[in-house]
């Protein structure tokens, strides 16, 4: 028999066998799961619908994946999405050339611009002001969606933009726009985490931030640096979100969001201590509660509980991860799976 | 010398009674590395047991497993003579087993009592008992004659004294076993000899005492027998009585002894023109930490700063290298004016610094030695230059080899290394960024007479290239070994400042002392009180 325990160890082995599970109960209850069918040139199909209605997950929990790791944390990007979304289509709106593509780029870059201000603001709270981040954060977070009212007068703005619209439901090469812009930003993210010396200096300061000052890193910007990425995230998934309606609604747009993302990165290993991270695992985090969402209605329980499901799911997933809980199944079931020591040296 | 062991209550001699511990070919492995390979331990009631060895031979990883810290692959534990499997600390504990790690291990941000207490908190009606609490602390604390505040929060007191509430804390647990690993390391000749005191007493109601110390008189001192230990396997169990110093250290690190002494200093030349300085600082200072100070560094030169716990000499270093800003003061760099305000401009300025606490200010123990070492490189390049893989490669290599580090596996995560060759991953660090001037606090701390040697004969070798080191260490011997000039702290003051010609261990106590001819400050006997309240 091989020796699988290499693989028992992985970071990444108890997220993909979840995600799988699920998987394979949506294949169950509906054996057309996995088929994708093509019309009109579009691809179609239950897995395709996850990953489109992941992506603004994904997006979000990429940035908060690096706010994490240096030991912060970000509640305001559901309110941050909600802002792009509104300032996008008031812009649009406004507009006399409202159906105009170059009205959908000026729009969709002042929504982004805003966005960037936005996480210097969070970031500025953080880094220079050293406000522990949950609390810095929670200011926008209330404050965000008030501002959003402002922009659209407290009415659901709705648009009428083709360009606009395909950023959420848009097709590009048989694939939907959406699931392409949020693959980019991931590859983006990889590269300018781990092609650049980025990645290990967020990790540094996440670990032990003094002995990263002492180092000669620059703390203040690469937290700043985070802060500013992750509203910028936020930013395109609100855009997708008010771009899939049509419509900016600054009550709802991107509620919740922020709690869904982080889920995801915990869900995908990274610890909410700080530290080392893995995008790789918040892509599967993300998927997972998305398909979980998928699932819930798909198997006949009311849409309504769903909440409840992904709390459960949600805790069986960081039960699994945790060294003390699998120390505990380990011990109770063979003796001879030796505890895992790495987790508590 | 070594035959003053105290025959009193130890049974040292036949006919003892069976081991309150008894480990057998204890064996711990972890990824990359075999940190004990079956090991065998006994500990007698009444008697202090010394487990010497190197660094990384092993000593933390088995106290680890005796306190349940780490699962063991292979052997056996048995306690009173009862097979046990720890499955943590509490287990253990509740043994009768309690451990004084190293490193401090309290919550700062409780009272002294509370961190006496943790965990066995008093209740009265369901909620903790705070005034029996303080009241059982201070029982404790004064029957180790100690005057500490019970009420008082950890973190207004210096790191010693925080050590000596941790043992408060294990000798509180009636411990039957108790085990000390490196107390003695941040405390000063009067804690030492208050923390014997102690020990000789629990010895004499019958507690075994493990007793981990680098400071071989002291091992010799206190304890009755010892076990030596190399590369995670047992050399021998002696009584210490029938060992001397160079045996021992013989037996720790299987070579002569010699290199300790091999370094040669060449002295300045006194007669040589002064060279241009590469520092001077002029009445560098910060309130409450550091009276102004005037201090001139040159190329090449190694300079000592000696002085006891809380003179300053860690302020001094932390604000030459701007890890903490000055109040005051002037600075120079090459005769151009700078001013130091971070540790960035620090090292722009070629300036280096390795904190006395490797843990909280040193490591990254997530990261890989590799990681570890080009972090300040890296920070400097900014996160859009990575440093090359295959200079970082090389680099790493390099002083994988020149200081020979353990193990000399470049993606083994830091935290799992032993604290002499973390301490030489973090000396890479530094080197690795080429600066003018290096400034180390305490850098042979809590590591074992190998590395302390290879490191202080990296020193004299860095000196000799011309470089220019500061050196801070709590051991005068070693600070006269390295130094070309010595700098005195006293009450956060540097009180004398002397080239190290025909100066010995006895001329700087005595300095130290306020004694000498040393051109004292007026108000030193004002700043007395000030010394005792910091210490107290």
């Amino acid at each position: 028999m091989p020796d699988l325990r290499p693989l028992v160890r992985h970071q990444l082995m108890w997220p993909v066998l979840a995600l799988v599970v699920l998987l394979v109960v949506n294949v169950v209850a509906t054996p057309s799961f996995f088929s994708i069918r093509m019309q009109d040139g579009h691809l179609y199909g239950s897995l395709v619908d996850i990953l489109r209605n992941g992506a603004p997950v994904l997006l979000v929990a990429l940035g908060m994946t690096l706010v994490i790791a240096t030991r912060g944390i970000d509640l305001s990007v559901g309110a941050i999405a909600a802002i792009a979304g509104a300032v996008a289509c008031t812009s649009i709106a406004g507009s006399s050339q409202e159906s105009a593509t170059g009205t959908a780029i000026v729009a969709m870059s002042t929504a982004l611009a805003v966005c960037v201000l936005l996480g210097l603001w969070n970031g500025f709270l953080v880094s220079v002001l050293g406000i522990q981040p949950i609390i810095a954060t929670l200011v926008l977070m209330t404050a965000g969606r008030g501002l959003a009212m402002l922009v659209t007068d407290g009415q659901i703005t709705t648009v009428n933009n083709p360009a606009f619209r395909r950023l959420g439901a848009g097709f590009v090469a048989t694939l939907p726009v959406a699931i392409i812009v949020a693959l980019v930003v991931l590859g983006i993210t990889a590269v300018l985490t781990r092609r650049t010396a980025l990645g290990m200096l967020i990790e540094a300061v996440g670990i032990n931030p003094e002995a990263a000052r002492l180092a000669g890193v620059r703390s203040r910007t690469i937290i700043w640096t985070v802060y500013v990425f992750a509203a910028f995230c936020a930013g395109i998934a609100g855009l997708m979100i008010a771009s899939n309606t049509s419509a900016a609604d600054a009550n709802n747009a991107g509620l919740f969001i922020e709690l869904d993302a982080i889920l995801a990165v915990v869900i995908g290993g990274t610890s909410l201590a700080g530290g080392r991270f893995s995008l790789t695992g918040t892509l599967v985090g993300a998927l997972f509660i998305q398909t979980l969402a998928t699932t819930i209605p798909t198997i006949g329980i009311p849409a309504e509980t769903n909440y409840l499901f992904k709390a459960v799911a949600v805790i069986v997933v960081c039960l699994l991860q945790s060294p003390q809980a699998r120390a505990a199944l380990a011990v109770n079931r063979r003796p001879a799976a030796a505890p895992v020591k790495a987790g508590v040296a | 010398m070594q035959t003053t062991v105290e025959t009193g209550p130890s049974p040292t001699g036949v006919g003892q009674p069976t081991p309150v511990v008894q480990m057998t070919g204890i064996s711990i492995g972890f990824p990359g590395v075999k940190a004990l390979d079956g090991v065998d331990l006994r500990l007698l009631p009444g008697e202090i047991h010394a487990v010497m060895g190197e660094n990384g031979a092993g000593k933390s990883t088995l106290i680890k497993a005796l306190t349940g810290v780490y699962s063991i692959d292979a052997g056996t534990i048995t306690v009173d003579g009862t097979p046990h499997s720890f499955s943590g600390p509490f287990a253990s504990q509740a043994a009768g087993i309690s451990t004084v790690y190293q490193e401090v291990n309290l919550c700062t941000n409780l009272t002294v009592a509370e961190n006496m207490m943790l965990g066995r908190e008093p209740h009265r009606l369901g909620r903790i008992d705070t005034r029996r609490m303080n009241q059982r602390a201070r029982e404790v604390l004064d029957r180790l004659g100690l005057d500490i505040d019970a009420r008082s929060q950890l973190d207004e007191h210096p790191i010693a004294i925080q050590q000596l509430v941790a043992i408060a804390r294990a000798v509180d647990i009636d411990a039957r076993v108790l085990i000390l690993d490196e107390p003695t390391s941040s405390l000063d000749a009067d804690e030492v000899s208050r923390l014997f005191d102690v020990m000789r007493t629990l010895r004499a109601d019958g507690v075994a005492i493990l007793f981990v110390s680098h400071f071989l008189d002291q091992v010799f001192e206190i304890s009755d027998r010892m076990t030596v230990l190399r590369n995670g396997r047992l050399v021998a169990e002696h009584l210490t009585a029938d060992m001397t110093q160079l045996s021992l250290v013989q037996e720790m690190i299987g070579r002569e002894l010699e290199v300790l002494d091999r370094i040669d200093r060449t002295p300045a030349d006194p007669a040589a023109p002064e060279p241009a300085p590469l520092m001077t600082v002029l009445g560098l200072g910060r309130k409450g930490s550091l009276e102004a100070t005037d201090l001139t560094l040159h190329d090449g030169e190694v300079v000592g700063v000696a002085g006891l716990l809380g003179s300053g000499r860690t302020e001094l270093a932390r604000l030459l290298y701007g890890a903490d800003s000055a109040d005051t003061g002037e600075v120079e760099v090459r005769s151009r004016r700078v001013r130091l305000k971070g540790p960035r401009a620090a090292i722009e300025h070629g300036i280096a610094f390795s904190s006395e606490d490797r843990r909280a200010e040193g490591i990254i123990g997530e990261l890989s030695i590799a990681d570890n070492m080009i972090l300040a490189m890296q920070a400097s390049r900014g996160w859009m230059r990575p440093v090359p893989q295959r200079t970082k490669d090389a680099l790493v290599a390099k002083y994988i080899e020149a200081l020979d580090i353990r193990p000399a596996d470049p993606q083994a995560m830091m935290r799992n290394l032993s604290g002499g060759n973390q301490q030489k991953v973090l000396l890479a660090r530094w080197l690795i960024t080429e600066p003018e001037l290096l400034i180390l606090d305490e850098p042979t701390r809590g590591i074992d007479i190998g590395a302390k040697a290879q490191i202080q004969q990296l020193v004299a070798e860095l000196a000799r290239d011309g470089m220019s080191v500061v050196f801070i260490s709590a051991e005068l011997e070693e600070v006269l070994r390295l130094s070309d000039r010595v700098v005195v702290m006293r009450d956060r003051r540097k009180i004398a400042e002397r080239d190290n010609v025909d100066l010995d261990v006895a001329d700087v106590l005595q300095i130290i002392a306020g004694e000498a001819s040393s051109p004292g400050p007026a108000d030193a006997a004002g700043a007395v009180p000030h010394q005792e309240a910091s210490r107290a």
